[in-house]
């Protein structure tokens, strides 16, 4: 099918182009794993980069944000491998840590030993040299999403975590990811899958220095029946990085899915949620919080939340205090086709501006196609309440000091739905530390 | 210690305070009553500093400092505390969490070290028990899910910790039950102090029966037109502001 294949235009496409021409017969998974990645990659290769013209990225043109690609990273060095040590985060809760620096497994920097029953975890080459196909062309995911099909004709590394049925994983399974050194790419992918009746805490955390990097996760997670599943994100990447991110969750029956995450980092930064209710009756929360000041930077925020069983239930909260030039996207759709009755779908978007060039576009979506359904949604944009920064003031709290108090409790909604106190306390503080770097 | 000479202030362009003179010396509890709408609640929103409201003459001085230069924070540090008429929800915003921020503001403010939190959750444990705040209510989010008798002793807690120089009570006994506002009088009754001045304002008598003031004021359209003794208060209750609101006219 090369006919149909367009001229690359931007130095961006043109480069990845040579990247993936250049890379793609040293990536794992052999010739079945190719053959995806090839077709992967042809969707970038045709349509190039996806700019403001492509309903999906009006508000986050990706071909804009992104001028130039940056090459694969290099499996790195011991004196990178000490730098990312200094910067994981998370230190004080216990978790089970699995540490990727610039995209490559640190057999260092993590604990994949003495394992709880009913836990496996394997690099995601393992998987590769298995089934590749079902590990690159994940179901329930858009395939021909540019960031999905970058992530899938690039990914080499990354984990595949498999819970048996009926396994409690008490211990969350930290999962860092950081960047470090020369201006790179890096691509990683992670494999969730739980078994009937089991349980797992994902904590992903993303961090770097201020390297202008480019990366890009999937997490793909497959819920069964009756298993619940967390992802706990912090995304606090540094400033000059771009944080292409998916996260997919396919829920079974009577399944429970919980998604909350904090971004403070990243010059822009778009995390695309995928929930894909596969069995009847099961549940998913997701919050975020978003936080972002100076420069131009850009936080995106896009759900695609696909009903299809009967009796299910989804809440979305997502809240985004900005300042200075930064700006929020906020694009959330759910679908409840016409099998799912009896479905209770709540998404909420309310951004907070602080300054008067901050900016927040929110784009929600129903589209029902069923008859006996609750469905709601709703997007707030303002600023700081007057009323209540005066009552804080007339107690003597200084006015930068009164409004970071707001800011907290207004992103704060977010957040309180983790109950592990110490990542709660973590991600606290550094909502904190934001507020208070940003006076 | 209050001194407030020919004070007027607007919102909005629309005259409120139309020349308002008072003197309020320390250790004395004055009381201002009046119609609604003569611009009770502006005196007090005024002097606390809400952006809202204009000044556009006259002067205001709290021990011979300006307040009307001064931000809201910066008088609440000089001494000034208003207790809201309607104090505001903060979710979010542990109860805890405002009044340790607001303490140490002031402590911080004053040259002073911030209380450790043992010491400060030791102090507000001992002034929320004499007004029957529980430790749940601590925890919750600023006055969230609090009835109106709550929000008003928590008013009064906040009273006690920062130790104002000068009280100024909104319509403290708006929205309160008989117990609630023996509560909240005992609670400021216990706060009299030589050194300190209470403005107390309010539309009914009856709050002037658990906090006796010294001096009663009748404030009419923007001014006060009568002052004198406790006896003033049970004056006008028995006959009204009808007289006051013609008088001013």
């Amino acid at each position: 099918m090369n006919a149909d294949i367009r001229p690359i235009r931007t130095a961006a496409e043109s480069s990845l182009g040579d990247i993936f021409a250049a890379a793609r017969e040293e990536l794992p998974g052999g010739e079945a794993a190719l053959r995806v990645r090839d077709e992967a990659f042809a969707v970038v290769g045709r349509k190039g980069l996806p700019n403001r013209r492509v309903e999906d990225w009006k508000y986050t043109d990706l071909r804009a944000l992104m001028r130039e690609a940056r090459p694969l990273a290099d499996t790195p060095g011991a004196d990178e491998v000490e730098a990312a040590r200094a910067l994981l985060p998370f230190g004080e809760v216990a978790a089970r840590r699995v540490v990727f620096v610039n995209g490559r497994l640190s057999p260092d920097l993590s604990d994949m030993d003495t394992l709880e029953e009913g836990l496996s975890i394997a690099p995601l080459a393992v998987a590769l040299a298995g089934d590749a196909v079902s590990a690159l062309a994940l179901k329930g995911v858009p395939n021909d999403n540019a960031v999905v099909a970058l992530n899938t004709a690039f990914a080499a590394d990354g984990l595949v975590i498999a819970v048996s049925d009926g396994a409690k994983i008490d211990r969350p399974i930290h999962v860092a990811n950081i960047q470090t050194g020369a201006a790179h790419a890096s691509y990683g992918r992670v494999l969730v899958s739980v078994g009937k009746g089991g349980s797992i805490t994902l904590i992903e955390s993303h961090v770097g220095d201020s390297g202008a990097h480019q990366t890009n996760t999937l997490i793909g997670l497959d819920i069964a029946d009756g298993a619940s599943a967390k992802v706990l994100k912090l995304q606090d990447e540094g400033l000059g990085t771009l944080h292409l991110a998916t996260l997919a969750a396919r829920l079974g029956a009577k399944a429970f899915f919980e998604s909350v995450s904090l971004a403070t980092g990243s010059s822009a930064a778009r995390q695309q949620i995928y929930l894909d209710f596969a069995g009847d009756k099961a549940k998913a929360e997701v919050f975020g919080a978003g936080l972002a000041a100076g420069g131009k930077r850009h936080l995106d925020t896009t759900l695609v939340i696909d009903h299809r069983t009967l009796g299910c239930s989804s809440r979305e909260l997502f809240k985004t205090a900005l300042d200075g030039e930064a700006r929020s996207v906020f694009q959330g759709r759910i679908t409840v086709r016409p099998g799912a009755q009896k479905t209770d779908g709540k998404m909420m978007a309310n951004a907070l501006l602080l300054s008067e060039t901050a900016e927040a576009d929110a784009k929600p979506e129903l589209e029902i196609f069923a008859d006996d359904v609750v469905c709601g949604h709703g997007a707030t944009v303002g600023a700081i309440d007057d009323e209540l920064l005066f009552y804080l003031m007339a107690r003597g709290i200084p006015k930068a000091e009164a409004e970071g108090l707001l800011v907290q409790a207004f992103v704060g909604e977010a957040l309180e739905s983790v109950d592990d106190d110490a990542l709660r306390d973590a991600l606290s503080a550094r909502a904190e530390r934001w507020l208070s770097e940003r006076v | 210690m209050l001194s407030i000479k020919n004070l007027h202030a607007s919102i909005e362009d629309k005259p409120i305070l139309r020349g308002l003179d008072l003197e309020v010396k320390a250790g004395e509890v004055h009381a201002i009553m009046g119609p609604n709408g003569s611009g009770k609640s502006t005196l007090s929103y005024v002097l606390a500093g809400k952006p809202d409201y204009e000044v556009t003459d006259g002067s205001a001085t709290l021990e011979g400092e300006d307040l009307l230069a001064l931000e809201a924070d910066e008088r609440a540090i000089r001494g000034l505390f208003l207790a809201f008429q309607y104090p505001l929800e903060i979710p979010g915003v542990a109860t805890m969490t405002f009044l340790k921020t607001a303490l140490n503001a002031q402590r911080r403010a004053r040259g002073e070290d911030e209380l450790p939190t043992p010491a400060f959750m030791k102090l507000v444990r001992e002034k929320a028990d004499g007004l029957g705040i529980s430790t749940d209510m601590l925890k919750r989010g600023l006055n969230v899910g609090f009835s109106g008798g709550e929000k008003k002793r928590n008013e009064v807690l906040q009273m006690a910790l920062l130790e104002p120089k000068l009280c100024v009570l909104d319509e403290t006994d708006s929205g309160l039950d008989i117990d609630a506002l023996k509560i909240v009088s005992e609670g400021v009754n216990a706060l009299r102090a030589k050194n300190r001045g209470f403005v107390v304002i309010t539309h009914y008598q009856r709050l002037l029966d658990h906090i006796r003031p010294d001096i009663v004021h009748v404030m009419a359209k923007g001014r006060i037109v009568r002052t004198g003794g406790p006896e003033l208060a049970h004056e006008l209750e028995a006959q009204g502001y009808a007289a006051y609101a013609a008088d001013a006219a």
